[in-house]
């Protein structure tokens, strides 16, 4: 590893939390944001009073249906700790821990929480309805969207650039949610076959229910802190080794959808400050963003992890399971383990702290691992979120 | 879809209560809100001249006095020059279909009777000069293209039209365009 010479401190991830992922769960964000917190610091065998700095997320209000969402959940940092809420759609979950990566490694903070929650199960009868509002006013929403739409499309172009079949993408779905089986929190894990997949209800072609992630409820935490004090705190911090967002405009009808270029300069500038040249070779672990099963491979390439097109390919070989060449959610990812949004990012990065510090059970990957990377996705096909953490 | 999982040593349950969709209609004070909110949205310039253009029958587009990148839907500025963009063009409205979808489902998931299809167009922009990545279209119904047609790839790259709805019919609103409609052979 390079010394690096984007920061005053050095940041480690010391401690990580969840709650259960579910489709409605009892607590209100609150209480799932404090049972995340405290299992995260718990974890790490700190106290709250530990802790200088909150960053939390969550994201759109209208699914809590409280404006402020971030500031009623904030509870969990209370008694006038400087606290901020990140917003970037869907990519929220790796934007809060980037974020409170940034206010250690700047030196203002020591120690910092990271807190996503997500509670989309009060919007009634269906979350669907929500994401109507996310739509062009002018544009877009005269013609009656649904947000499925929208990822259909890309979908196709993907399945007509590259050449993969709905049976092949499918199979991103069958191990995501095999592997969520070893997962504690998980909400959908199930040992189904291709089959299974191409035959659940057909939503809007190629897009089938079963090729989409679950609507949940959820809460994740995790703890930063500087070099000091996390030599201090625990014998095996792991190293926010670089970091990387970026955005594309909303005219997502004006691009090629095939290929996320906005992903693609998000792990440009993550791999850049983590000095890692050759990523899929010193990657040995990834979460890329898999709302939908064709998106994991699209992120992979994106992620550079692949070469545009060649993810399918490798994906038939076995090469993305969890005893793969390069095993990519191993967690179950959202598609397993369930999509609180801004919640489902943020467990993509404790999965990586965990099978980083080998403390994933039986979810840990077979080869030895140095280097992990967690990334989201957000906004109307626009945002990239990476972080790459190191042991 | 949730399934009972093994238990292994070391499994810690992580907090949090499930319920079911009943116990939750039986939750004590459970509130039901609807929101009332009520929006007016004007168009902005960029769009509001594009919309006057739908309701004439014309799809208009801004160019970059810099780069050439035609904007359809218009913009006032370029995106990758950060220029104004001060002229307006006239697109023929043909184009190819990028991407096409079979719809089954509303906005609000519930299932239609007929699938709709819809996708995103690659309009004809002569002049246009970058290119590779990104392309002025628009994202609008298709008719006249079968389900089949999407499923096995014929529909990606057809080239189409817009079919326009009669003049006293228009509103100066996206749907002025009824849908994109495939131009016969041997027409464009």
């Amino acid at each position: 590893m390079r010394p690096n010479i984007f920061v005053k401190d050095k940041v480690a991830v010391v401690g990580a939390g969840l709650t259960l992922f579910r489709r409605r769960l009892l607590e209100t964000p609150r209480e799932l944001a404090w049972e995340a917190a405290r299992q995260a610091l718990d974890s790490a065998g700190l106290t709250f009073d530990d802790i200088d700095c909150v960053v939390m997320g969550t994201a759109p209000d209208a699914f809590d249906g409280v404006h402020f969402n971030g500031e009623y959940f904030a509870d969990v940092a209370g008694r006038n700790k400087p606290t901020v809420r990140v917003y970037v759609g869907g990519g929220t979950g790796v934007f809060v821990p980037i974020a409170a990566w940034w206010h250690v490694a700047s030196g203002l903070c020591k120690t910092a929480l990271a807190v996503a929650e997500e509670k989309m199960s009060p919007a009634h009868p269906h979350p669907q309805g929500v994401f109507a509002y996310i739509w062009d006013p002018i544009l877009e929403r005269p013609l009656g969207p649904n947000l499925i739409w929208i990822f259909a499309m890309e979908m196709r172009r993907y399945m007509h650039k590259c050449g993969a079949t709905k049976e092949i993408i499918a199979r991103v779905s069958v191990k995501n949610k095999r592997n969520a089986l070893d997962h504690p929190a998980a909400q959908a894990a199930a040992n189904i076959t291709v089959d299974d997949v191409l035959r659940s209800e057909l939503l809007v072609w190629p897009v089938n229910r079963l090729d989409i992630s679950p609507v949940s409820d959820g809460a994740a935490a995790v703890v930063f802190a500087s070099e000091n004090e996390a030599r201090r705190i625990t014998d095996s911090p792991v190293w926010v080794e670089g970091i990387g967002f970026a955005l594309d405009n909303t005219h997502w009808y004006n691009r090629e959808l095939a290929y996320p270029r906005y992903v693609n300069y998000a792990a440009r500038m993550a791999y850049k400050m983590a000095g890692i040249e050759r990523p899929w070779r010193e990657i040995d672990v990834a979460e890329p963003y898999d709302p939908f099963d064709y998106k994991e491979l699209h992120h992979i390439e994106g992620l550079m992890l692949a070469r545009p097109c060649e993810a399918p390919k490798l994906l038939e070989e076995d090469w993305f399971d969890r005893s793969g060449e390069l095993p990519t959610s191993p967690s179950g990812g959202l598609l397993g383990v369930g999509n609180p949004i801004a919640a489902a990012g943020l467990m993509k990065v404790a999965e990586i702290f965990w099978q980083l510090r080998y403390e994933a059970g039986p979810r840990q990957v077979k080869k030895p691992v140095h280097y992990g990377l967690a990334q989201a996705w957000g906004d109307l096909m626009q945002v990239g979120t990476v972080i790459v953490l190191g042991n | 879809m949730a399934v009972e999982k093994p238990r292994r040593p070391g499994w810690v349950e992580p907090p949090g209560h499930y319920l079911k969709s009943r116990e939750m209609y039986s939750l004590p004070g459970l509130v039901e809100y609807k929101p009332r909110a009520r929006y007016l949205f004007s168009a902005g310039q960029a769009q509001s001249r594009f919309l006057r253009g739908l309701r004439e029958g014309k799809i208009l587009g801004t160019r970059c006095p810099r780069c050439g990148r035609v904007y359809v839907p218009p913009r006032m500025f370029c995106e990758y020059c950060h220029a104004p963009t001060t002229e307006w063009v006239e697109l023929p409205g043909t184009g190819r279909v990028h991407t096409a979808v079979v719809s089954y489902i509303g906005t609000f998931r519930e299932r239609r009777e007929e699938p709709e299809i819809v996708g995103v167009i690659q309009l004809d922009a002569p002049g246009y000069v970058e290119g590779g990545y990104e392309f002025a279209g628009l994202f609008h119904r298709l008719c006249g293209v079968t389900p089949e047609d999407v499923m096995s790839g014929r529909a990606i790259g057809m080239r189409v039209r817009p079919r326009w709805r009669p003049p006293e019919e228009r509103r100066g609103d996206v749907n002025d365009i009824e849908c994109f409609e495939p131009i016969p052979e041997g027409e464009g």
